[in-house]
């Protein structure tokens, strides 16, 4: 054998070698990663929810939770859907074009709901997710968590966290912190105002 | 112990037998009875060796903590009350490791602040720097996911706004948070995954870069409050002039220190625990509730100045990602710090006035930040932030150019005081 060393062969075969082996390490944390994501469990656990809305007075709200977020069904009273479009030049988004909606709920314009008394929507701000709180009164000087809102506010939602004010369709106004319109789930109005929040079609009434 | 192997004791003969096996009195001396260190050093100096009494104190205690604790969503906050109630002393060692993170934080800033003072960071202690800065991130990622364990409603909200933080990186933002949260909300998987990394991954990590940050010191050498390098003048022995071995010299005076923060530490334990609500948040009295935020947010009073900055910055082309982006920068730009620095002195003793404004600019800003993270989102606080914002960051980035024009005094030889 020759006592020279193939340097080129040597840095070949090193260069092979390592190349492998990255390769090899990059599969082998796949599992790792991928363990990390929602398990088969918790993706089940995702179905959708019921909530019978007939028993809400005009301007209550009940939150509920679905997928494990809180989710807003507010009866909005009258005088308050009728003036939902008015404001629309204070509203960041106000046609919810860079917000999430079914494409049913963007079509029903200022109101953002199937049936324009009943408003749903996630109870989650879009800044950074904390669950707003809500106040429903028109023209009214409101002081939510210690932070007066200002007496020409028309109503609707507050977060607490950084100071968010969205309206009572969950419209964020202009030079929020948060960026988009609070999130209108998939839902269906079956009978007797029975909501059904997950699905985009009422199931068959069960009589 | 550093004793010659070839006495005859007993011991001596055990030291010697496992000094042919492993290098014990070579460590011993170069890390620490030969490790010369300035002789100038002052009060300063205590904050490094504090921090790792608690890293030691937070590592004992964490161990005892997850004898009891339980990291599910519906065993948490209970497992916490039985500590606290039921266990043993429970009580103090829940305590010591509570008490201990702001503890922690506290004499982080502190040595921080220290490096600035007298230029530690500066050539050739840029990785020495950056190991610091690293220790410095892992520590808030550590402390992060701590305040999460008990499972409290500020718990729950807390790592429900941090964890948000991501959902506003454009394109993978949305399922990197569903990476994270293993869910679709905070939910048991993110608790169990968080209490893995705060008690596993994390500290080991920790643990590495604290060692890699002293092996990094004792290669350069300390700095001291002259920032002048001693090494420049050594007697016959190759001892700096203006050094003292480490051990007994400095062991005692942190020795010192050291007790004098634990009667402060103690204190704090005894009689007041929850700091007035800063180092425990009432809400977290409370266990977590998925329907109800608290009606005001804020983080534990360490991260206070940098969620302010968050704050700060209003939304813009419809996304919140830039007040993310503030947020990070503001963290990751105490690495470059170093490469930024410009002045040809280290030390505040010989740098200039604009400096020395500077400086007072950076720590005025920082602990009004601080408060503004604490208070609601209204009245005068946004404004505050977005100044201090502003202040904050002029402090590094007009830092090439304030350190290069600012006038410095001529820099001793050897290091002056009294010792």
């Amino acid at each position: 054998m020759s006592e020279e060393v193939d340097h080129s062969r040597r840095r070949l075969l090193t260069a092979a070698t390592v190349g492998t082996g990255v390769i090899g390490v990059a599969f082998a944390a796949m599992p790792f990663l991928a363990s990390w994501k929602p398990s088969a469990r918790a993706k089940a656990l995702g179905a959708p929810v019921e909530v019978d809305a007939s028993k809400l007075d005009a301007g209550q709200m009940l939150k509920v939770v679905w997928r494990g977020q809180p989710v807003f069904v507010v009866r909005r009273v009258k005088a308050l859907v009728d003036q939902l479009a008015d404001h629309n030049a204070l509203l960041e988004d106000p046609a919810s074009d860079d917000s999430l909606q079914p494409p049913y709920i963007k079509s029903s314009g200022a109101a953002r709901a199937r049936n324009p008394e009943y408003w749903i929507g996630l109870a989650v701000c879009t800044h950074l997710g904390c669950s707003p709180l809500g106040a429903f009164e028109v023209n009214n000087s409101y002081q939510v968590g210690g932070v007066d809102l200002g007496a020409g506010w028309p109503g609707g939602f507050y977060c607490p966290c950084h100071g968010s004010k969205y309206d009572a369709s969950g419209r964020v106004f202009k030079g929020m912190p948060a960026p988009k319109n609070l999130t209108v789930p998939p839902y269906a109005i079956a009978a007797n105002l029975r909501v059904v929040i997950g699905v985009d079609d009422a199931p068959n009434p069960v009589s | 112990m550093a004793a010659a192997p070839e006495s005859t004791g007993t011991g001596n003969r055990l030291l010697g037998w496992i000094d042919e096996r492993f290098p014990l009195t070579k460590l011993w001396r170069e890390q620490v009875s030969e490790y010369y260190a300035p002789k100038n050093f002052n009060f300063w100096y205590y904050f490094g060796i504090i921090s790792l009494v608690v890293l030691v104190i937070q590592l004992v205690t964490g161990i005892f903590l997850t004898m009891n604790y339980k990291p599910s969503s519906a065993e948490a906050f209970s497992s916490i009350e039985y500590i606290m109630r039921d266990v043993d002393w429970g009580w103090l060692i829940r305590y010591m490791h509570s008490t201990g993170a702001s503890a922690f934080f506290i004499v982080i800033y502190l040595h921080m602040f220290r490096a600035l003072l007298y230029g530690s960071h500066r050539k050739p202690r840029e990785l020495l720097w950056i190991f610091g800065c690293l220790i410095f991130l892992l520590l808030m990622a550590e402390a992060f996911m701590g305040y999460v364990l008990p499972w409290g409603n500020m718990s729950y909200w807390g790592a429900q706004v941090i964890v948000s933080l991501f959902s506003s990186l454009p394109v993978i933002g949305q399922s990197l948070v569903e990476w994270i949260r293993g869910d679709y909300y905070i939910a048991d998987a993110t608790l169990n995954r968080f209490f893995a990394l705060h008690v596993a991954a994390l500290p080991l990590a920790l643990i590495f870069l604290v060692i890699a940050h002293l092996m990094a010191l004792h290669e350069v050498g300390s700095n001291n409050p002259d920032g002048i390098e001693i090494k420049k003048h050594k007697d016959a022995q190759g001892h700096p002039l203006d050094g003292i071995p480490f051990h007994p010299y400095y062991t005692v005076k942190d020795t010192v220190g050291v007790a004098g923060f634990l009667v402060l530490f103690c204190g704090v334990i005894f009689f007041a625990p929850t700091f007035g609500g800063l180092f425990l948040e009432s809400p977290n009295f409370e266990p977590a509730n998925v329907l109800q935020t608290p009606p005001h947010i804020a983080p534990v009073w360490y991260f206070t100045p940098f969620y302010a900055m968050l704050r700060a910055v209003p939304s813009f082309a419809g996304t919140q990602v830039w007040g993310v982006l503030v947020m990070g920068a503001s963290v990751l730009i105490i690495f470059f710090l170093p490469w930024l620095d410009r002045s040809p002195v280290r030390s505040i003793r010989y740098r200039g006035p604009i400096y020395k404004v500077m400086l007072a600019i950076l720590v005025v800003s920082f602990i009004i930040l601080g408060v503004c993270g604490l208070k609601p989102p209204s009245g005068i606080y946004p404004m505050l932030a977005r100044i201090c914002t502003i202040l904050y960051f002029a402090f590094f980035l007009l830092m090439p150019w304030y350190t290069k024009f600012d006038s410095v005094k001529p820099v001793p030889e050897r290091v002056t005081g009294h010792a």
